[in-house]
């Protein structure tokens, strides 16, 4: 089911209306071709001017858009011989973090990601893509396995962040995602990043120590959500938009200040109308940037890593 | 007639100066409430002597605390803060650094430099909460990078104490790096066989207590501190309900195992200088 939000409503309705002249060209062999093409071309162009002046709360809900395609429909559509791995061998299996074994092409990789759900079940269930400490050290269990076989790491990033509930706090959600930075940052093996979605503050950096860091075209980083920073700064939790703009959370903000390498376009309109499309993008690049590792040895590859992230920051010195 | 007169005018002082220690012969604590003579406060580094109530310092007070007499040699005073994002609430961000800046004397939150340990040299950073928070931006995550790196050259013992809300949030994605930033700098130095002994004291919340605050050899806290990763209201906020007596304080996460000792601030220095001994520098 297409849930549409409020600025792609004029799109959807079009395109609405191309598939009922579609089926109307078909079914009564009418020929509407000049019709259907004219309102392909209208709705080409809305798109396009929709989403060439996105605001970036416009960006914010696109990232989290429900129909957006999420970790595991990456997976499906990218990867081959996916086999789940489960558990972090110390207290549970945290389903809002899933990982495992896959073939690139023809090459084994590890893939680690959060998860949110589909529907509510499913939400409740991946609660709602905001890992316990029991993800985060499930994903390291994961990093290290790949260091000792030579697998590379591709992560792909998606959470609102960290879960703030008790029982993460008793086990320690701050020191897991400490140990996960920690770690990431010296392991021997290609690391690439993706964010496909949200990326939600500490809990999406503990999969985010790379070697590349990739960002769709409508995905966000940030510190902190929108909503979350309205609320301490402004002390008003609605003025989100606002808190949006002033945080300079999307891709094309990220970019100049090198806190991301590249951003993958994604299909016109975004990447839950053409998942198909998306994904082909994202393991294209994926590819070449895996080539590219590829030619690194292990000590390169953590220095490389290293030297990235020291870079990162803007002062002054007097 | 008399007592009870006496009583109101207490409580007015105590009732004027929450949380800061006041101006004035007499303060109230801000744990027990008992009103407590200033200078006895003050001689017992600032801990309420009726209950043991730990009193936020400054930085300053906190060196002054851990480094031998005239041993501490401040070093990267001179970085200051940028304004990548120019950002902008109530209030542009330079102007908020000024603020802090002029009312401390400080440029950013953290002080960072070499001191002697009961005669050990080590490289020491120290959080001060007064300057927004204690909040971790790119000068905070670059002043600490930089201490650990020089650790590492000198082959000396680190200590950090913690006292922060966490990443500051107007310099947005770059000060979620500085987290990335310093874990790895720390895992750098860990090869080399280096102890580090981080010192949690109240608070230590979210992006600092998510990186360098956890990832100590040794992880010692200040009783009562508060230390988690995220906020007691966010968790109230999003479960709904109130939280237990004692969550998230130091003694909650002894008992969860996540930190190594709750210890005494009139021990800390003391014990810190025992660990490093321990581990065979001296």
């Amino acid at each position: 089911m297409i849930q549409d939000l409020d600025f792609e409503r004029p799109i959807s309705e079009l395109e609405l209306k191309i598939e009922e002249f579609k089926q109307l060209s078909n079914g009564q062999g009418k020929d509407l071709s000049k019709e259907i093409l004219k309102l392909e071309l209208k709705c080409a162009r809305l798109k396009e001017e929709t989403f060439a002046n996105l605001s970036r709360w416009q960006r914010t809900l696109l990232a989290r858009h429900p129909n957006r395609p999420y970790t595991l429909d990456y997976i499906s559509y990218i990867f081959h011989n996916f086999i789940e791995l489960h558990g972090d061998r110390l207290f549970s299996d945290d389903p809002s973090i899933v990982g495992g074994l896959a073939k690139l092409d023809d090459r084994s990789v590890l893939v680690v990601g959060q998860q949110k759900g589909r529907n509510f079940k499913e939400k409740v269930y991946r609660n709602f893509g905001m890992p316990h400490p029991e993800g985060f050290r499930k994903a390291l269990r994961l990093f290290t396995l790949a260091e000792k076989y030579h697998l590379p790491v591709i992560t792909l990033i998606d959470t609102p962040g960290a879960y703030p509930g008790l029982g993460a706090e008793e086990r320690g959600q701050a020191e897991a995602i400490a140990k996960n930075l920690f770690v990431m940052a010296e392991l021997k093996v290609p690391i690439i990043s993706v964010i496909i979605g949200e990326g939600g503050s500490g809990g999406a950096l503990a999969l985010g120590v790379a070697n590349r860091v990739l960002m769709l075209e409508y995905a966000i980083y940030s510190v902190i959500s929108p909503e979350g920073c309205a609320a301490i700064l402004w002390q008003d939790g609605e003025k989100a938009q606002e808190a949006s703009e002033a945080l300079k959370l999307t891709a094309y903000d990220l970019l100049p200040l090198k806190v991301i390498d590249e951003i993958i376009k994604e299909p016109l309109g975004g990447a839950h109308r053409n998942p198909a499309l998306m994904a082909v993008n994202l393991q294209e690049a994926l590819k070449a940037y895996l080539a590219d590792l590829s030619t690194f040895n292990p000590e390169e590859l953590v220095q490389q890593r290293h030297e990235k992230f020291r870079q990162m920051g803007v002062f002054k010195e007097l | 007639m008399w007592f009870a007169r006496n009583k109101t005018e207490l409580k007015k002082i105590g009732d004027n100066n929450k949380l800061d220690i006041p101006e004035g012969l007499w303060i109230k604590c801000n744990a027990c409430k008992a009103i407590v003579y200033k200078k006895e406060v003050e001689k017992n580094s600032k801990v309420c002597p009726k209950c043991n109530y730990h009193f936020r310092i400054s930085a300053q007070e906190r060196i002054d605390l851990l480094t031998d007499p005239s041993t501490f040699e401040e070093v990267d005073s001179l970085l200051t803060t940028a304004d990548p994002l120019k950002f902008k609430d109530s209030k542009r961000y330079p102007e908020r650094v000024n603020q802090a800046n002029k009312a401390l004397g400080i440029r950013e939150a953290v002080i960072c430099g070499s001191g002697r340990l009961n005669n050990t040299l080590i490289q020491l950073c120290i959080f001060e909460f007064n300057f927004m928070g204690g909040s971790m931006g790119s000068v905070v995550g670059e002043k600490i990078s930089r201490s650990i790196e020089r650790a590492i050259d000198q082959h000396i013992p680190l200590a950090i104490v913690s006292c922060s809300g966490g990443a500051r949030m107007q310099e947005g994605i770059l000060s979620l790096m500085q987290m990335a930033k310093v874990s790895s700098c720390l895992a750098k130095f860990f090869k080399q066989g280096l102890p580090y002994i981080s010192i949690l004291t109240d608070p230590t919340t979210g992006g600092v207590s998510a990186s360098l605050a956890m990832l100590g050899d040794i992880i010692i806290a200040e009783p009562g501190a508060l230390i988690g990763f995220a906020g007691p209201r966010v968790i109230e906020q999003t479960i709904k309900q109130k939280l237990p007596e004692g969550f998230q304080r130091a003694e909650f996460l002894l008992k969860h195992g996540m930190i190594d000792m709750v210890v005494a601030r009139r021990e800390l220095k003391q014990t810190i200088g025992n660990i490093i001994n321990h581990l065979g520098f001296n």
